[in-house]
């Protein structure tokens, strides 16, 4: 193969004078253009397996037992999501979730903070909303298991 | 007050060591003064010194001019201890281990390309891991990965003709060696 692109034979000599002409090509032994070609299938094949949608973690936002939301934890976004009692408000930056503000009285969801990884979940129990970050890895629900 | 001097015992070994680290240095310098689009991503020159190391003395001696290249050209370059030194160690860390295995391929199938590709790949797969694990802990950091992988690619195919280039040319090896008698 390299001897296609070069006048020279494809193994290098060992004993090649430093005045010899440089080809680059040249210098690329049988096995070598085999882990270059395998390097170039990997790297084509990077793109579609690492920008596929999988890969990123979301935020569940569900209200009344049904999902009123998914929200992609990669762009930051807030949105109000009304209850039986008022507007629960959730906010998305960083990675990470948290409930802004709530009606209810005890603002349990809200003192819980930010929600970072996968399988946490907020609930604001009054206004029927949850909060879930659904990852690709999936950690056991201690709640149920 | 008595003057004392403290002398060490050295080795040719370690006189060897330390002077081919000072030009894995040098290029580790070069090589962060080069500006690439991506951060974390860099041609990697002072690799070309670790695989002639490697090829000449073996991997110990590697190990030893990879070690120091890496700790010195951290204090040098201001990042020892933060999160780009420990980076750049487990880089080093993961294409030393690889590069362990890949010289002892077969001579005359596998050259220097081969070694340098897969210390390039094995070397992003190291620092992924790391951010991954330790400093990004999400799935963010995967998206870049075609990035780092092309790169590898070039940039491992370049530094392994140069090392190759270096290696075949007897005269330049003879130089090298002139200078350390």
């Amino acid at each position: 193969m390299a001897s296609v692109f070069s006048t020279e034979a494809p193994a290098p000599d060992p004993t090649r004078s430093a005045s010899a002409p440089f080809s680059a090509l040249s210098l690329f032994r049988p096995g070598d253009w085999f882990v270059f070609l395998a390097a170039c299938a990997f790297c084509l094949v990077s793109f579609p397996l690492a920008w596929r949608g999988g890969v990123a973690e979301k935020l569940v936002v569900r209200q009344g037992g049904r999902v009123f939301a998914e929200l992609d934890l990669s762009r930051a976004s807030r949105i109000d999501i009304p209850g039986p009692i008022g507007t629960t408000t959730v906010a998305v930056e960083d990675g990470r979730a948290r409930v802004v503000s709530d009606p209810g009285i005890h603002q349990y969801c809200v003192r819980q903070g930010w929600l970072e990884r996968a399988g946490e979940i907020a609930i604001c129990a009054p206004n029927e909303v949850s909060l879930e970050i659904a990852g690709s890895d999936k950690v056991y629900d201690s709640l149920n298991y | 007050m008595t003057r004392s001097i403290i002398e060490l015992e050295t080795t040719q070994e370690d006189h060897r060591v330390a002077r081919i680290a000072a030009a894995a240095i040098a290029l580790a310098l070069v090589d962060s003064a080069i500006p690439l689009p991506l951060p974390g991503i860099k041609p990697g020159l002072a690799n070309i010194v670790t695989m002639f190391v490697l090829a000449r003395y073996g991997w110990s001696t590697a190990a030893w001019v990879t070690g120091l290249r890496v700790v010195a050209s951290g204090i040098l370059l201001g990042h020892f201890l933060s999160p780009a030194f420990f980076l750049s160690v487990a880089g080093a860390v993961a294409s030393l281990a690889v590069l362990a295995f890949a010289v002892r391929l077969p001579d005359r199938v596998f050259g220097p390309v081969t070694w340098s590709l897969f210390a390039a790949f094995a070397h992003i797969a190291g620092q992924v891991l790391l951010v991954r694990l330790w400093l990004i802990p999400g799935n963010g950091v995967f998206y870049l990965v075609p990035f780092f992988a092309a790169a590898a690619l070039i940039f491992g195919t370049i530094n392994g003709v140069i090392t190759a280039r270096l290696l075949g040319d007897t005269g330049s090896v003879r130089e090298f060696g002139a200078q350390n008698a």
